[in-house]
């Protein structure tokens, strides 16, 4: 017998109780996935999404400056396309898997396939799906590069290579924003993807350093450290971050005197890195309090100064058992930035809002969460994949891979 | 050019700018948005026909065309708005801590929002009447609000509506089950989906989400109205100047429905009253005669500047919320004094 077939006889049809709860459960997802797929291919009226996909991906961000994030867009996919280029072309021969399961390759060809078809499927015009389609042949074309030549980088090549994502992301910041001779846009016309990714980015990439900061603070044997940091961890955590939200956008207003308050988006992605510290600090605690106490004193005993300790031997160790519990944080951080909606400003949720607002595709609620859910869903899939890959990759357990 | 010369230039700049401010009737908020160069202005962002963004990125309704009225009355350019969406909940504490200079939100005039010991707020004249009107299924035989009984009603948490909906109920001693939602988008297809017997808003609200139903004609308004609705555009109490200048802008729209300016025909209207001067009327409305942009700290030709803008009140119904908008609600109520309905606009003299 074939084996896919005994396989599935032991797991699925062992017994007869077995078969016939298998057989119930597979026809009662087999009728709601066909009713999903009948309602996404012939009933939902998708208008609402093509119309308006630009609104949803940059929200009111001024047509004749969306060059702009093509160019990031562009500079992004280039980045992405190296690094994993880099990290095939430099494998760590004891650990298994690499940032996909056996072959990359399938990777590559499911994304191309995506790409291809997506821009047609979306009925896309010609000159963006060709935007579409130049952006996956330059994420190949820098992936086979850098795994090609990339071997040949030295290490401090490498750790320079590492450094083009920071100032990337300042690029990114300019040019979205504009300055240096781009033309100022205002923070109030950001909105749709474009927001969302940017305030949780950022919220993301400043509340690492400040939750590590906090969670060392919290067990620090300064009593004025540990106290404030305790303080500030505990305020956080007992008020909702939607009273926060409006704390910052309404009453700083009154705090401060005209004209100093930051602008509100800026406003609300402080509020959402200072909110997810907090919670990020308790995450990084559980980590030191994993590592036991006798390798801090075996460090500071081999003559380690008490930084050198805890960045070389403590954190790293606490970091990595924290880290499942910190990218759930990152995704929740993600997924928080919904309430900006609420608040005012137009991220997904609150391009949504008001596309479905809109007289002309009044009732479309459906269709419009479902491709809110679905970009959502991509988004917090990266992030949980990304951080398998580097969970493999620090497991201090080496398994000698297969291949 | 000389150091002499850019002085003397400076110099009379300074005069001419002392000139203009002469008589102003010295309002903070405008000195903000002419210092500012534009206008900051709350739209709720998710009201069919009222706000909405257009999928240029363009704010779209006729909460939005009164911003850009606003913008021309005062700074002569109806481009010149930054719309700053808010919710329901949050509106008020925008404007009273100046994140906002007016509210372009349906927000109903009532005491408790208006007195100084309230919420301190100033509102505008009605700038569209609506009542609190009940939705239900056809099929479900309910005709009257007291058959309601026991049953589940759907209604945003947070606004008129809900305490409406309570008092009605209460004096008919009539009990009921409020499933309250946060939003419209959470609310309405709950009510589609059958989980609630009947729906509450505006019947504006509800006329123009019916129109979005699978099944439009399904649906039926009750005829009882739990409440009247007549909501304004908001400013605060502590600028009584500023106030004044938006309730102009909004009688001008309402005047100049009445006097048949249009957006198409107000400059060659103004360019026929300049030379006929028994249209004393037409002249004193459009600044040619009496300086009553200059009373209200606004340009002389404040009025011309609006129509152009955005057209008149008929004209924003018409392409916002009229039968030929996917809405198509009646005037109703909202048709001028002279033909039946409750608007008026006090005279230009």
């Amino acid at each position: 017998m074939n084996p896919l077939l005994r396989r599935l006889r032991a797991e699925l049809f062992a017994t007869r109780a077995d078969a016939a709860l298998s057989l119930v459960l597979i026809s009662l997802i087999s009728l709601a996935a066909i009713g999903c797929l009948r309602w996404v291919l012939t009933q939902a009226q998708w208008a609402v999404v093509k119309v308006n996909s630009t609104l949803f991906a940059v929200g009111r961000y001024p047509v004749e400056q969306q060059w702009r994030l093509w160019l990031l867009t562009a500079l992004l996919v280039a980045a992405s396309g190296a690094t994993w280029g880099l990290i095939r072309a430099h494998p760590r021969p004891d650990r298994t898997g690499v940032l996909w399961p056996r072959n990359d390759r399938l990777a590559v060809g499911l994304l191309s396939l995506i790409a291809l078809a997506l821009p047609w499927a979306l009925d896309l015009n010609l000159a963006i799906a060709g935007r579409w389609w130049g952006l996956t042949v330059l994420l190949v074309f820098c992936r086979w590069l850098a795994g090609r030549y990339g071997a040949r980088l030295s290490p401090a090549g490498q750790r320079l290579a590492a450094l083009v994502w920071p100032v990337l992301y300042l690029v990114g910041m300019v040019l979205i924003s504009g300055g240096l001779g781009l033309v100022t846009v205002s923070p109030s016309e950001w909105g749709g993807l474009m927001l969302t990714l940017l305030a949780s980015s950022f919220a993301i990439l400043l509340c690492f350093p400040i939750g590590v900061l906090l969670a060392l603070g919290r067990r620090s044997d300064l009593p004025l450290l540990r106290w404030g940091s305790v303080l500030y961890i505990e305020f956080i955590r007992g008020a909702p971050l939607i009273t926060l939200l409006f704390l910052g956008q309404n009453i700083l207003g009154f705090l401060l005197p005209g004209g100093l308050a930051p602008e509100r988006v800026w406003r609300a992605a402080w509020v959402l890195t200072f909110f997810a510290a907090a919670y990020l600090a308790e995450a990084v605690r559980s980590g030191l309090a994993a590592v036991p106490r006798g390798q801090l004193e075996a460090a500071r005993s081999l003559g380690l100064s008490y930084p050198k300790a805890l960045q070389h031997v403590v954190l790293p160790q606490a970091l990595r058992v924290a880290l499942p519990a910190i990218v759930g944080q990152f995704i929740s951080l993600l997924q928080d930035t919904t309430l900006l909606s609420l608040i005012g400003l137009l991220e997904l949720l609150g391009t949504a809002r008001t596309v479905m607002a809109n007289p002309a595709f009044l009732g479309r609620n459906g269709e419009v969460y479902l491709t809110l859910a679905v970009l959502f869903w991509g988004c917090c899939a990266a992030l949980g994949l990304g951080s398998r890959a580097l969970e493999r990759r620090l497991d201090p357990h080496a398994v000698p891979s297969a291949t | 050019m000389s150091r002499a010369g850019l002085l003397g230039l400076a110099l009379v700049g300074a005069l001419v700018g002392c000139a203009a401010g002469n008589g102003d009737p010295g309002s903070p908020t405008m000195a903000k948005i002419r210092d500012r160069g534009r206008l900051v202005c709350a739209v709720d962002g998710a009201v069919p026909g009222f706000s909405t963004v257009g999928p240029g990125g363009a704010f779209v309704g006729i909460d939005a065309d009164f911003c850009r009225a606003v913008a021309a009355a005062v700074l002569g350019d109806p481009t010149k708005v930054e719309f700053r969406p808010v919710t329901a909940g949050e509106r008020f504490v925008a404007l009273s801590s100046g994140e906002v200079d007016l509210l372009s939100i349906s927000s109903t005039h009532t005491l408790s929002r208006d007195a100084p010991g309230g919420n301190a707020l100033s509102f505008g004249p009605v700038f569209f009447y609506d009542g609190q009107g009940v939705m239900v299924p056809k099929a479900s035989g309910i005709r009257r609000l007291r058959q309601l009984a026991g049953k589940p009603i759907c209604v945003e948490s947070g606004t008129n509506t809900e305490l409406n909906l309570a008092d009605r109920m209460r004096e008919l001693g009539v009990a009921y089950q409020p499933l309250r939602f946060q939003s419209g988008e959470q609310a309405y297809p709950a009510y589609e989906q059958g989980r609630c017997a009947a729906i509450t808003s505006d019947s504006s609200l509800l006329a123009a989400k019916r129109s979005g139903f699978k099944d439009p004609a399904a649906h039926g308004l009750l005829p009882e109205l739990l409440s009247k609705e007549p909501s304004a555009k908001v400013t605060v109490q502590a600028d009584p100047a500023w106030a004044d200048a938006v309730r102009w802008v909004s009688h001008t729209l309402l005047q100049a429905e009445e006097s048949g300016f249009t957006q198409a025909n107000v400059e060659a209207r103004r360019a026929a009253a300049k030379k006929d001067t028994s249209q004393a009327e037409q002249r004193r409305f459009l600044g040619i005669e009496g300086d009553f942009g200059r009373q209200l700290g606004l340009p002389a030709d404040f009025t011309l500047q609006v129509v152009k803008a955005v057209g008149n009140y008929g004209e924003l119904f018409e392409r916002h919320l009229g039968p030929a908008t996917p809405l198509g609600l009646e005037r109703g109520l909202n048709r001028l004094w002279s033909r039946g309905g409750l608007h008026i606009a006090p005279p230009f003299r």
